[in-house]
């Protein structure tokens, strides 16, 4: 990952503020830079969102595709999951380099997001066994200025608050063939309850204190860090420890009580957002790239 | 726990009446600077049927016959004399390379710096293998450019007590561009901190040091806690700059020190939103347009 060198003299000056609760940039430990985002900012999308958090900047975007459930699950749609690491970001992404972090990335929104409780997975089966909707999620990583996972997760639940699924009709002819029709109105469409979809909020871990929303500077100072994934009502639903250094109990169950706690507000103002850029319809001008 | 989600604002574009310097002749890569051929074709412009075009976006300056384009963003270009600010990023035989946001790495020969013990010691090899010691990679300094190699790359020194190894602190990066030339680039600023603009676009904020510095050459650092007082003072002067910077203001002590008297009415956290951002550079705009006229 992006990753920032700093003298000893720095990391002891973020220290020591994490301690006094007045971080570098005034915030407090449970702060959140300002959140800005998006959605339906990319046309030939099923659903798209863009989200900034300071200098981090992730651009999602889904695409439901029609396909066969899988074996162990022929009454669910699936989602796939593809993560890019942008050479935008950070020169260490060229070529391969952001292979690795993009891998691990997805694997982690796989274990969250492709499972009943998160997504309503059952809506997106048409006929059991032969047809489902696939949603591929696409995340474009295309600034890293530390905190990336929240971000991608606030994104991909802003993108699937978008997402419009066309509405098919399945037709059943007299020798019993099935055949799958597809409404001719592009406004007659199916949305995902994003109700159950979590976002991750990541706890650093800095001296005997931890922060939410770490820049890299402070990301460089914090050995341990833990990840809870956390839904609109508070139940934490995945955890991970990341970062070389070690967590005693004590200090983890306190990280997740702050995370499921910061976790609430985050889902309320995004959904309150959500909808308020949703009750503007036509009328909200896009801001996209160029501003 | 502050939780801002918001939707994205388009960037206001300032009204005319609040910029005088409207004098400015901006160019965008490409377009036509000059058609007047005698004129000498300086950095930032390249030459294309008897036309001077621009190859970067900023600003035309004129020098006599001498026509330059100065990006608005940019690495930094070294200047014999100029004030820096760099992070150690390689221990190498006989110097240190340093990152001072130029192309090439910059190099700080050990020879070009004080050591402890006075300044017309001999450089023995004990003094090469304990450079590590006195400097090693991630270290921030403040020093002066020595010379200019013909490639481009910066050879620096730190030859007085100004200069040398900084401990506790913010680094705050602008680009180059914004960085007014001034006779001096350290303040002791009024508010209780002090402040190093570096040419390269790298700002050290740090607390105004009590007394002058120990016989120890200034490689040993105190890292003993900052009160928190200095800290929200150096906390409120980082968020500041970064908003005049996001506001594309030129920044030297007066812009600064007007920009955190404009900032005391507001928490320091909600420095970081932009209207805030533009309230505060606005005000600091006009008190600067006062002092001018």
């Amino acid at each position: 990952m992006a990753s920032v060198v700093l003298s000893e003299a720095e990391k002891v000056y973020i220290l020591h503020g994490v301690q006094d609760d007045l971080r570098t940039d005034g915030r407090g430990c449970e702060d959140y830079r300002v959140i800005e985002v998006e959605t339906d900012v990319v046309s030939n999308t099923t659903g798209s969102a863009r989200v900034k958090i300071g200098h981090t900047d992730v651009l999602v975007g889904v695409k439901a595709e029609m396909g066969t459930p899988k074996l162990d699950r022929p009454g669910e749609g699936y989602v796939e999951f593809f993560v890019d690491c942008s050479a935008n970001a950070t020169p260490e992404f060229e070529g391969r380099g952001g292979e690795e972090l993009g891998t691990e990335i997805s694997n982690m929104l796989y274990k969250i997001f492709d499972n009943q409780s998160s997504v309503d997975l059952e809506s997106l089966c048409i006929l059991p066994r032969e047809h489902c909707w696939v949603l591929y999620i696409d995340v474009l990583l295309l600034e890293c200025g530390g905190n990336l996972f929240d971000t991608i997760t606030i994104c991909i639940k802003a993108a699937l608050f978008n997402t419009r699924i066309p509405k098919v009709n399945v037709l059943e002819d007299d020798e019993g063939a099935k055949e799958i029709e597809l409404s001719d109105d592009p406004y007659d469409c199916m949305r995902l309850n994003v109700e159950g979809v979590p976002c991750i909020v990541t706890l650093n871990k800095i001296g005997h204190r931890h922060v939410v929303d770490a820049t890299l500077q402070e990301e460089a100072c914090s050995l341990a860090s833990v990840l809870v994934a956390v839904n609109m009502k508070g139940t934490l639903t995945c955890m991970r420890k990341m970062g070389k250094g070690s967590l005693d109990p004590e200090s983890i169950f306190e990280m997740i009580g702050t995370g499921k706690r910061v976790a609430k507000s985050l889902h309320v103002s995004l959904q309150s957002v959500l909808n308020q850029e949703e009750s503007m319809g036509k009328k909200r001008q896009k801001i996209g790239f160029l501003r | 726990m502050a939780m801002d989600i918001r939707l994205p604002v388009a960037r206001k574009r300032l009204s005319e009446a609040v910029t005088t310097e409207n004098s400015f002749h901006l160019v965008a890569p490409g377009d036509t600077v000059t058609t007047d051929i005698t004129f000498m074709r300086g950095h930032g412009t390249y030459m294309e049927d008897d036309k001077l075009l621009a190859s970067v976006a900023g600003v035309v300056q004129r020098v006599n016959k001498l026509v330059c384009v100065q990006a608005l963003k940019t690495r930094y270009n070294g200047e014999v004399g100029d004030i820096v600010v760099g992070r150690i990023t390689e221990v190498q035989q006989k110097r240190w390379k340093v990152d001072t946001n130029a192309r090439l790495d910059s190099v700080l020969l050990l020879s070009s710096v004080n050591l402890p013990g006075g300044e017309l010691r001999r450089r023995s090899a004990e003094d090469e293998l304990a450079m590590r010691s006195y400097l090693q990679e991630g270290d921030l300094i403040s020093a002066e450019v020595q010379q200019v190699f013909a490639d481009g790359a910066l050879s620096l020194h730190t030859r007085s007590l100004k200069y040398g190894k900084l401990g506790q602190g913010v680094l705050v990066q602008v680009s180059p561009s914004l960085i007014k030339r001034r006779k001096t680039h350290f303040h002791n600023l009024l508010c209780g901190a002090s402040i190093i603009l570096g040419n390269n676009g790298f700002i050290w904020l740090y607390t105004t040091p009590q007394e002058a510095e120990d016989e120890a050459g200034g490689f040993v650092t105190n890292l003993e806690p900052v009160s928190l007082s200095d800290r929200e003072v150096i906390s409120r002067l980082k968020n500041c700059i970064l908003a005049l910077a996001a506001q594309k203001m030129l920044l030297y002590d007066t812009s600064v020190l007007y920009c955190y008297e404009a900032s005391l009415t507001h928490k320091i956290k909600d420095l970081l939103k932009t209207e805030v951002i533009e309230n505060i550079v606005m005000e600091t705009r006009q008190r600067l347009l006062e002092l001018e006229a």
